[in-house]
């Protein structure tokens, strides 16, 4: 067992425990024990938001374990999420006793609303929270472990496997919506009074939840580790790379699949689960391939096969989500992590291709981009120009994803279009209420950038990078012992 | 033909009146074959002739459409799936080498190497020293030491086959199904993987699919020459390159 822990954590992600435990330990106590008009106070709202990003980002993890290294692409993970939810959700109702609307003891109100006159057997032992708490973790489990019992069985992998998850998550959302399915239909279950005794809204509550997603992540992260760096790892690494090689070499593939996409739907269930509470509601709406579509992108974006970068990728594109769409200042620094990835593609390409005309645009890109940093300051003294000056970062990050693309697209021409349009996207109005409604667009928007520029997200290239300049240094420093040692010869 | 019961025979794999259609393209056609236990056979013949299809009927890759495939007399392979096959210690190197590229070379030998491939035992896995020391000298044998910690994806061609026919004896197979084992090598190393060959038939039964004539004279084993998905012709090299028929459809004049 020890050796196990050792084997699983390496340096970067011992970093990676480390911070988690610092989040979930500094938040809540900045929360509780600092007055709210100090200036290192975290609100009670910041909380409950930061732990929705924690709890997605448990969900990203589970999606990278299965996609990331087994090469399974679940467009459905979301179901599974939302189930976790509902479990708890359940819970949580059944906690409400009479202090519903209709006062009812027994049932919940949507339950009386819509004339019940029993609790559903599928209802029983809700009102006990270690039950509920083996149905966040078996539900989910279960549906993974019949639908992969199929789906691998059969041998059906790649899009054809994505579209079916996508399907399953579908014909959840249409069954949970139906009102005599027993879940509250439309509306989900919401109105949740306490947990254990506690009241969720209340300031002690948050923190605790939040503590709990952070452990729950964490621990998600170390039986994420223990898996990968396990020969069964590597085995699920051979599976992503080269499926029919590994049934050659006598490994029963689809045991393999099953057993981690079982895994996989159990920590999504878990991020549900910690989810509810903290949004205070369950709806069909969680169950929209939509959102399962969504998770996949922060996984990508944040790099997949890294297990950090999914954490990443999903806390990232998140808090992009709540600046893009809450009403705040327009947020630079989506921009500004656009602009980073093309760069850092221009360097790539740059560097991989060595190429005199490559070199020579990239050159006059970069002094052409000083030169502008330098002028702006000077320029924004203008009244007319001020305005729109003053948002000198966006314009940077704009010229960098135009240069970029430009560069890195063949036909060229291409990507010039496709960096105009995205430049006239963005130049709409900077308000972002304004910008709200593109959310989708722009999640999209980053979706392709990411896939065309930056395949292995942002995790994956900066370790990429990284490798690379070992690589170089190791060989620079053979070379020079190499010339050393010739003299002496 | 062939009076012996398909139950009681000696050989080590037998094939018999094997048929494969693809939307009625017959890639095999009524082929029967039997290879002794400890022989080396190589196999021959034009493009379509139907080699690699045998593979994969032998493999369980490919279910044939009639016909009887069976490994030492006792296991029906048109029955089995390409994982029971390979745990019968069937072992196959393809003929574009598939190694698994985001592997290291040193992984790579160690996901080959015999030993319990289920789930619950790769979870719990750890290195026994007998297994390092077997992986050292499988890297020994296909002369890889010094890129054992380099990505298999690295490696240049003849390596990734050399690094495939090392993957191939970490499993331990009875039989192996070497498909175009020297494509791509240059003449030092097409002998040397012909020497490595004849090493391995000493206590393993080895069927070389081969296009090379040189590499498959200095086997100096027993070949046999599909055409049209059935036997054409079988004997030593110097009676099959005799034959007229083989000489018509494959050597060419």
């Amino acid at each position: 067992m020890n050796g196990l822990l050792i084997r699983s954590l390496d340096r970067g992600a011992t970093i990676f425990l480390v911070i988690v435990a610092a989040v979930g330990i500094l938040v809540p106590a900045l929360n509780l024990l600092l007055p709210p008009d100090s200036p290192f106070h975290v609100p009670t709202y910041l909380v409950a938001l930061f732990g929705k990003y924690v709890c997605y980002a448990l969900l990203a993890l589970s999606i990278d374990l299965i996609w990331g290294y087994c090469g399974i692409l679940s467009l459905g993970h979301g179901a599974f999420f939302a189930l976790g939810g509902y479990a708890m959700g359940m819970y949580l109702m059944r906690q409400i006793g009479s202090r519903g609307v209709y006062a009812n003891p027994i049932l919940p109100d949507f339950m009386v609303f819509l004339n019940y006159k029993e609790l559903p057997f599928f209802w029983y032992g809700f009102q006990s929270f270690p039950y509920a708490l083996l149905m966040v973790v078996l539900v989910p489990g279960l549906l993974a472990f019949v639908f992969g019992w199929f789906a691998f069985r059969s041998r059906v992998t790649g899009v054809y496997l994505s579209i079916i998850t996508q399907a399953m998550t579908f014909a959840l959302m249409l069954g949970f919506f139906r009102n005599n399915f027993g879940f509250g239909g439309n509306n989900g279950l919401t109105d949740f009074k306490d947990i254990l005794g506690f009241n969720v809204q209340a300031q002690g509550t948050r923190a605790a939840l939040f503590a709990a997603s952070c452990a729950a992540l964490a621990i998600g992260f170390i039986i994420c580790r223990a898996v990968v760096t396990s020969k069964f790892g590597k085995v699920l690494i051979a599976i992503r790379d080269a499926e029919s090689r590994t049934r050659f070499l006598g490994y029963r593939v689809e045991s393999y699949k099953l057993f981690v996409f079982t895994l996989s739907a159990c920590m999504a269930g878990v991020a549900g689960a910690l989810y509810v509470p903290q949004v205070g509601i369950i709806n069909p709406g969680e169950f929209a391939p939509g959102n399962s579509i969504e998770a996949v992108i922060w996984v990508a974006v944040g790099g997949r096969g890294t297990l950090t970068g999914a954490v990443l990728g999903a806390v990232l594109v998140n808090y992009a989500k709540t600046t893009f769409t809450s009403g705040t200042l327009v947020p630079f620094w989506v921009f500004g992590v656009v602009a980073i990835a093309a760069l850092a593609a221009v360097v790539m390409n740059v560097a991989s291709k060595r190429d005199a005309l490559n070199g020579a645009a990239a050159g006059l890109a970069i002094a052409f981009m000083a030169a502008l940093l330098l002028l702006i300051p000077q320029m924004s003294a203008s009244a007319t120009l001020a305005p729109v000056l003053s948002n000198w970062p966006f314009l940077v990050a704009i010229l960098f994803v135009l240069v970029a693309m430009g560069m890195s697209w063949h036909p060229w021409p291409l990507g010039a279009v496709f960096g105009a349009l995205t430049l006239a996207f963005f130049s709409t109005p900077f308000a972002t209420v304004a910008l709200a409604p593109y959310w989708l667009f722009a999640l999209g928007g980053l979706f392709v950038i990411v896939t065309l520029l930056m395949p292995r997200g942002i995790v994956g290239t900066i370790e990429y990078l990284w490798s690379e300049r070992r690589a170089r240094r190791d060989s620079a420093a053979a070379e020079s012992a190499a010339t050393v040692a010739r003299p002496a010869e | 033909m062939n009076a012996m019961d398909t139950r009681t025979t000696t050989a080590q794999l037998y094939l018999d009146g094997i048929s494969v259609s693809f939307d009625g393209f017959r890639a095999l056609n009524n082929l029967s074959l039997a290879v002794e236990p400890g022989e080396m056979r190589a196999i021959i013949g034009p493009n379509g002739a139907g080699k690699t299809t045998m593979m994969d009927v032998i493999t369980g890759k490919t279910r044939p459409d009639e016909g009887d495939a069976v490994f030492e007399g006792n296991s029906d392979l048109t029955r089995l799936d390409e994982t029971e096959i390979a745990r019968l210690g069937i072992g196959r190197k393809f003929q574009k080498p598939t190694v698994f590229e985001m592997h290291s070379v040193e992984d790579n030998i160690l996901l080959a190497l015999k030993d319990d491939r289920s789930a619950r035992a790769a979870l719990l896995w750890r290195e026994s020293a007998e297994q390092s020391r077997r992986i050292n000298t499988l890297l020994d044998t296909i002369r890889l030491t010094s890129a054992r910690h380099r990505l298999a994806g690295s490696l240049s061609h003849g390596q990734k086959q050399w690094l495939e026919i090392g993957m191939l004896l970490a499993q331990e197979p009875k039989l192996l199904l070497v498909d175009e084992p020297v494509a791509g090598m240059t003449d030092a190393e097409t002998h040397q993987t012909a020497e490595l060959l004849k090493e391995i038939n000493r206590d393993k039964t080895v069927i070389v699919v081969e296009h090379d004539m040189t590499f498959v004279r200095e086997l100096g084993v027993k070949v046999t020459c599909l055409h049209e998905g059935s036997v054409l012709a079988e004997g030593s090299i110097d009676q099959v390159s005799a034959n007229e028929r083989v000489v018509e459809v494959y050597l060419g004049r």
